[in-house]
């Protein structure tokens, strides 16, 4: 097996590279500050501290209390808290969701639908975006809850999460009694989050997609809102999340989002690389950017090359040393394509032929000129095999 | 300390080399037993009799695994006297009665290896009958589907049991040469190799990797796979074959139709200078007649052409649902069915040859350098030491090691 020359990881949609700041502060929290927050000593004191610290620096990000942030196991816990934390003592019977969430909604709001719940997912238009008059259409008086992706993973859009918000809040003053979760795990660090202006009730963020460690995360809570926890025995996060902190993740997650100062300003140079590989992309023929540059971050590109399977590209790439995922998963002798490439309506074929760059505000100019340089060869190459 | 008392069936009915089956199978036994803790095993008037201080659950479990085994039972031994034996049915239908409170019929089943005993089959199956009957009054005598069959099995010592476990059958792994199996991946072949160990070869098998056309997963599934057969057979020698190349020289010189039936072709050819290297004396696959274009009679006539080794197709006469139920008691099947694409399905034409001749396989592969694809395909192979999964390695999490590589 050849070795790649250079690792030039674009694949930062699935995980970040720990940032060195955070590789500290999770050590910091291993090694020194090791207590258990809980406890009465010093130890357990500098452990407290530790998050504290983090969940100010969390709440900044969002223009938020302190007493907002509860910290979970990831951005998957943080969906499934709030969608089942809210629907456990909800009235209503009826959610509003789309049909581009993650799995760690979808999956969800579809085991409810199997057990009676009324589950309406707003179609996409060809970007990725939902319509407001489709969301004011599927509002209902029973409706407990509405779940809306702020990025979608897998192209970058970006949903009007203001405008929906808005939608919502008039629907609760006319009498209803909506919950209103964002799923903003691919969104932080990446456009401005404003919980409280946009009216949100319930927001899911991750650590590991802003260059922080994995296996934590947040839920912001809205202050009044009523959240039924998932698991018992003890009065952590205020008993919503009982457990012993994960108190190095948690320090990590810290670090993470202090970085993160500054990180939207730094979109225009992302935006500059993101344009510089959709033009290298749009230069190989039979090659279509499908992220919508107007609506969308600019850290993911999802691209479709006609005629070349993307999970052999993939392969193909990461022998250049450049990393990147398919959009779709591969099943035994055949592939499923992805649900979000075909709710904005990509044929089958053209769905298995496509893969996701997805770039960090670390990524640099010299990274993007040396994928694009072996993006066309190797395209050319596989097209040649599988004629 | 539990013991076992394991019939083997086909292997007593073997007239002299009977002993070179039964060693393997007491070293068979012993390996799959061994790291469970302390452990007897011998052989024992026409019966294998495991003595094990480890959880007679974890013992079970491996013992179902050994080929060679018919089926087996946890067993009381006592000295060979009618009170003895009695005594130890007695407790034995306690038990019994114990685990299945709704028991109402049994049966004592007595065999009488050891002549000198005094009293018949029949007598003994008598005596202990009317012993039991008068202990439990709530039983009946049935000859018929009892819910509780005791079985005496009286040799050098009386073996007393109520339960039969069945085993895999076969014959012991060892004992049948050797064969090199092609495994892929999928469903059927790992299948086709435990039929093979089951029959008693040694299996060692080949995987074809085609990196990047397929992830590194799907090798490692291909390893997982391994390891389940392992549990099996004991440890495997695994090749990983480095296809890539000839993946790409087929698909770039042979036409479209007559790819699948090439690359066939190729893989036989580079099993067949392996065989040679392990000195293997045949071939296994797991095609099974007509399921796909290259497992048509014209497509394994045109692929089995280049070997001379016998090719053993162990599922030829199988369908679908038996190789998939096959795979599932086995332990494959969940493997083989993860979500990794093997080359085969990658590069799939549209319209394959379903009855290609060989003079057109032949033609077909004019443009290859064969045998420089050959030569560098086996040199990057990787030969790797599988064990099953329950045994500790030095290397930690890693159960592969590469041993040498062939040039």
């Amino acid at each position: 097996m050849t070795h790649a020359p250079t690792e030039i990881y674009l694949d930062n949609a699935a995980t970040t590279k720990p940032h060195p700041a955070v590789v500290e502060a999770v050590t910091r929290a291993l090694v020194t500050d090791y207590g258990n927050p809980s406890s009465l000593h010093g130890k357990g004191v500098a452990a407290e501290r530790l998050l504290t610290s983090a969940r100010d620096a969390v709440a900044r990000t969002l223009g938020v209390d302190l007493e907002a942030i509860v910290f979970t196991s990831g951005g998957t816990e943080a969906n499934n808290l709030a969608i089942h934390g809210t629907l456990a003592h909800a009235r209503g019977r009826h959610v509003v969701t789309t049909t581009v969430e993650h799995s760690s909604v979808g999956t969800p709001l579809q085991t409810l639908a199997e057990r009676g719940w009324s589950v309406t997912a707003l179609p996409v238009d060809r970007s990725g975006r939902v319509s407001l008059s489709e969301l004011q259409k599927a509002l209902r008086s029973d409706t407990a809850l509405v779940s809306v992706m702020a990025v979608n993973n897998e192209l970058g859009t970006i949903q009007p999460i203001e405008e929906i918000g808005r939608v919502v809040r008039q629907h609760n003053a006319n009498g209803g009694r909506a919950v209103f979760h964002v799923d903003a795990v691919q969104a932080w660090g990446k456009i401005p989050l404003h919980p409280v202006a946009w009216g949100v009730d319930l927001m899911s963020l991750s650590a590991h997609k802003i260059h922080g460690p994995k296996g934590v995360g947040v839920l912001y809570l809205r202050r009044g809102v009523q959240l039924a926890p998932r698991q018992v025995g003890g009065e952590q996060e205020g008993g919503v999340r009982p457990g012993t902190e994960n108190a190095p993740g948690i320090a990590g997650l810290g670090a993470a989002a202090q970085l993160l100062s500054g990180a939207v300003e730094a979109n225009a140079r992302v935006c500059e690389l993101s344009d510089r590989l959709r033009t290298g992309i749009e230069s190989i023929s039979d090659a279509r950017v499908n992220t919508d540059p107007k609506t969308s971050v600019p850290h993911i590109l999802s691209a479709t090359f006609r005629g070349v399977r993307g999970e052999m590209l993939l392969h193909r790439l990461a022998q250049d040393g450049v990393l990147v995922s398919t959009g779709s998963a591969c099943h035994s002798h055949s592939v499923t394509p992805s649900h979000v490439l075909l709710a904005i309506g990509l044929l089958d074929a053209d769905a298995k032929s496509t893969v996701r760059f997805s770039l960090s505000r670390l990524t640099t100019k010299s990274e993007i000129d040396a994928t694009i340089h072996v993006l066309a060869p190797a395209v050319t190459e596989l097209r040649a095999l599988v004629r | 300390m539990a013991r076992f008392l394991l019939r083997y069936g086909e292997i007593a009915l073997k007239g002299q080399n009977q002993h070179f089956f039964l060693e393997a199978l007491v070293r068979n036994v012993r390996r799959a037993v061994a790291d469970l803790g302390p452990a007897q095993v011998h052989a024992a008037f026409g019966r294998v009799i495991v003595t094990s201080e480890a959880d007679p659950a974890a013992v079970t479990d491996r013992l179902r695994k050994v080929f060679g085994v018919v089926s087996f039972s946890p067993v009381h031994v006592v000295s060979p006297t009618q009170d003895e034996i009695t005594r130890a049915a007695i407790d034995a239908v306690e038990r019994s009665v114990d685990t299945q409170p709704r028991a109402v019929t049994f049966k004592v089943d007595t065999r009488r290896a050891d002549k000198r005993f005094p009293l018949t089959s029949m007598d003994t199956n008598r005596e202990v009958g009317a012993a039991i009957l008068q202990r439990f009054p709530h039983l009946q005598a049935r000859m018929k589907e009892p819910d509780v069959r005791v079985q005496i099995d009286i040799r050098d010592h009386a073996y007393v049991s109520t339960e039969t476990i069945p085993g895999p059958g076969g014959l012991p792994v060892g004992t049948g040469g050797k064969a090199l199996a092609l495994v892929s991946g999928g469903i059927d072949s790992p299948v086709a190799a435990w039929l093979g160990a089951r029959r008693g070869l040694t299996v060692i098998p080949v995987h074809f990797h085609s990196f990047p056309f397929t992830s590194e997963r799907s090798k490692e599934k291909v390893l997982d796979l391994c390891r389940v057969l392992a549990e099996y057979t004991g440890p495997l020698q695994v090749w990983i074959v480095f296809f890539t190349e000839v993946q790409r020289a087929v698909q770039l010189t042979v036409p479209d139709a007559l790819r699948i039936v090439v690359m066939r072709r190729m893989m036989m050819r580079l099993a067949d200078q392996i065989a040679g290297h392990e000195h293997a004396q045949a071939l296994l696959t797991g095609e099974s007649l007509g399921q796909v274009a290259s497992q048509t009679i014209e497509s394994i006539a045109a692929i089995n052409a280049v070997t001379q080794l016998p090719v053993l197709r162990p599922l030829v006469g199988t369908d679908k649902t038996e190789i998939v139920a096959r795979a599932e008691a086995i332990g494959t099947y969940d493997i083989s069915i993860r979500p990794y694409e093997d080359c085969c399905s990658l590069f799939l034409p549209a319209h394959p040859r379903t009855q290609p001749t060989l003079q057109e396989a032949e033609a077909a592969e004019r443009g290859l350098a064969i045998p420089t694809l050959i030569t560098e395909a086996i040199g990057r192979s990787e030969r790797l030491n599988i064990v099953p999964r329950w045994t500790a390695q030095d290397s930690g999490l890693d159960e592969a090691h590469p041993l040498k590589i062939l040039s």
